[in-house]
């Protein structure tokens, strides 16, 4: 089967800083697949560039089978109309409350009467867990956790078969990040999602992480399973996995 | 086909019993439900007890926007006591649709609204009266705080943010004075056309004099300055201060210690009523020599003539007069700006709204307060 994203050859240039220096890696339909690497790396630039944020100097990307190097506009919105993104930061509209947020989307693609719209962005709030009074309020008044759900509803209102997710869990405590970890994994069972997601938190690469490509030197050093990838002798796997925290995390197992 | 893929279809059949088939087909993906959605309302509305069949097997795919229209009109006829039996519903649908359900059920909302309609315009002018109040006394503690902190700072006077103060000056003062140039020369420019066709009927030419030099040092620089100050400088001052309050940068401010009134507001009140008189002072140059040449090349007056006059008949008082409520407006001015910048909550929106207001409130204020010292110069007889 096609790869759902494809990336080949990528090089980023930011004037005289070289990024990515021949990126390749592939994201299969329905894994969950984790972009790792230390910060400046680039992961979340090559996320920017699977979104169409940012065009890099060289190499291929598709996705869902289109090349984002030579596409139309009609091309590109049909294909920015099957991914739902989620920002490091939420990037909530702050002018408008939790439900509106969500149902933005819905109400400029899809033209239904407006007890529907209610109904399924009430459902998307329930799904992320959100209590229903949430949807009236602003993102000012949620917390930071709220902030990821609510963010996460809006990423899923159009029911996209992919997901992209930018730190999902950095700036939640443990707990909440645990509790959004298992979020995914069911929404990806339910929704039959591919998911990926740029990520430095060892226990989400432990708990939910199917594959991973770790990015270092402007290169993919490793892809595959975490045990493939912890098997590599690379001096940067070796401090990731095998550093301090990585040796407590790795002797709870998963 | 391709076509019939990309929207979702229903179609409503008798079947051979007489009982109801809905068909529906395509895709009932969220995009494509437009069509679909107007059809269900119209004909699901009129169904009434009737057994009904609803065949889902040539949907090619579906997605819970789908599920839930679905449902939503499956629960409407159950409601109006139709008895519905699905047909040709995929595993995969059914387990979309048990996982909607499950959060779908049990909706509470629709909060009633009770006010009435007629009770309505009352309670919003309650409402926006009390809102009112509220920002008057806002405004009032706003001052007060600026006050006891300004009578700290004149106990240790070296703790003033003199450098900052200068800075504003600059900023308020300097870089107006091109827009301020412009505006009162065009004022004098207005005043003396407007005089001249009046004072010509009568062949009082020379009376042009006293009419620009009075009326422009006493009331129109002053209150034009300030209101070009006002859109210019309280404006900036409120986006300035909101932007620092949405990141945080106040608060940080204030647990270092640094007191926001003495960092930010001192600073921008003093240079302000530093800055507006001196730029009344400028205005009323400016300004009466745009009536002097309008004078010059409409009525015949030259320029000699022209200031002779004015060294008679224009007192200095009403020069004084002009630049004594420079500081005033200033302060009214810097105020608001400030205040309404303190009170942009933490949301982008709210900056370009109170910026909005605090230019509206500053220009209000400045007219109120000129209307207040025509009123009291008066009755004073100055």
């Amino acid at each position: 089967m096609n790869p759902v994203i494809r990336i080949s050859n990528v090089v980023t240039r930011f004037g005289s800083n070289l990024v990515h220096d021949g990126i390749t890696l592939s994201v299969k339909k329905g894994e969950i697949y984790g972009l790792l690497g230390g910060s400046g790396s680039g992961k979340s630039t090559l996320l920017r560039e699977m979104i169409m944020l940012q065009r890099p100097q060289a190499g291929e990307i598709s996705v869902l089978g289109h090349d984002l190097m030579s596409l139309g506009r009609k091309e590109a919105a049909w294909l920015q109309r099957q991914w739902g993104v989620l920002f490091q930061a939420g990037a909530l509209y702050s002018s408008l409350t939790v439900a509106e947020n969500i149902g933005i989307k819905l109400k400029e693609y899809a033209h239904l009467p407006k007890n529907i719209l209610g109904e399924i962005v009430r459902m998307k709030i329930r799904m992320v867990g959100l209590p229903d009074h949430a949807a009236e309020l602003y993102p000012a008044e949620l917390s930071g956790g709220m902030i990821k759900r609510a963010s996460l509803a809006r990423a899923l209102a159009m029911d996209p078969g992919l997901l992209f997710l930018d730190e999902p869990t950095s700036g939640l405590d443990p707990i909440g990040a645990e509790a959004f970890d298992k979020l995914i994994l069911e929404l990806r069972e339910m929704l039959d999602l591919t998911v990926v997601m740029v990520t430095h938190d060892l226990d989400s690469i432990w708990t939910i992480v199917d594959r991973l490509a770790v990015l270092g030197d402007g290169k993919v050093i490793a892809e595959g399973s975490l045990e493939e990838v912890m098997r590599q002798p690379h001096p940067i796997i070796k401090q990731f996995f095998h550093g301090e925290r990585g040796r407590i995390r790795s002797q709870h197992g998963k | 086909m391709k076509t019939l893929d990309h929207q979702a279809e229903v179609r409503f059949l008798q079947d051979r019993e007489g009982g109801l088939l809905v068909v529906s087909s395509g895709s009932w993906r969220v995009a494509a439900l437009n069509q679909v959605a107007p059809i269900l309302e119209r004909r699901c509305r009129g169904l009434r007890n009737r057994p009904l069949r609803w065949d889902l097997s040539r949907v090619s795919s579906i997605d819970s926007a789908g599920i839930i229209l679905l449902k939503h009109y499956l629960d409407q006829l159950q409601a109006q006591g139709c008895k519905v039996e699905i047909v040709g519903a995929s595993p995969a649908q059914q387990r979309l649709y048990q996982m909607v359900a499950s959060y779908a059920m049990a909706s509470p909302e629709t909060r009633e609204e009770h006010r009435s309609r007629f009770l309505r315009p009352f309670t919003r002018l309650g409402e926006s009266a009390v809102a009112f109040l509220r920002d008057i006394n806002a405004f009032l503690s706003f001052v007060g705080e600026n006050f006891v902190v300004l009578m700290l700072l004149l106990l240790q006077p070296w703790k003033f943010r003199y450098r900052a103060t200068i800075r504003n000056i600059q900023d308020a003062g300097v870089g107006a004075l091109p827009i301020v140039t412009l505006t009162s020369f065009l004022i004098g420019v207005v005043i003396a056309y407007q005089g001249a066709v009046q004072l010509q009927k009568f062949g009082a030419n020379i009376f042009v004099v006293d009419m620009i030099a009075i009326s422009v040092t006493r009331e129109l620089a002053p209150l034009i300055t300030a209101i070009v100050v006002a859109g210019r400088t309280g404006s900036s001052y409120t986006a300035q201060i909101g932007v620092m309050k949405i990141t945080q940068e106040i608060d940080a401010m204030r647990i270092m210690g640094f007191e926001p009134h003495r960092f930010l507001v001192l600073p921008r009140v003093v240079a302000v009523m530093i800055a507006l008189p001196l730029m009344i002072f400028f205005a009323d140059i400016i300004g009466i020599l745009g009536g002097m040449l309008v004078a010059n090349v409409h009525l015949n007056i030259s320029f000699t003539e022209f200031i002779h006059r004015l060294q008679n008949v224009l007192e200095v008082k009403h020069v004084w007069i002009g630049i004594a409520k420079g500081p005033f407006f200033a302060w009214l001015i810097a105020m608001t700006g400030c205040f309404r910048g303190f009170q942009v909550s933490r949301n982008t929106e709210s900056i370009g709204r109170y910026t909005t207001i605090s230019v509206v409130n500053a220009i209000f204020l400045v007219i109120a307060c000129d209307a207040l010292f025509s009123v009291l110069l008066t009755e004073l007889g100055i």
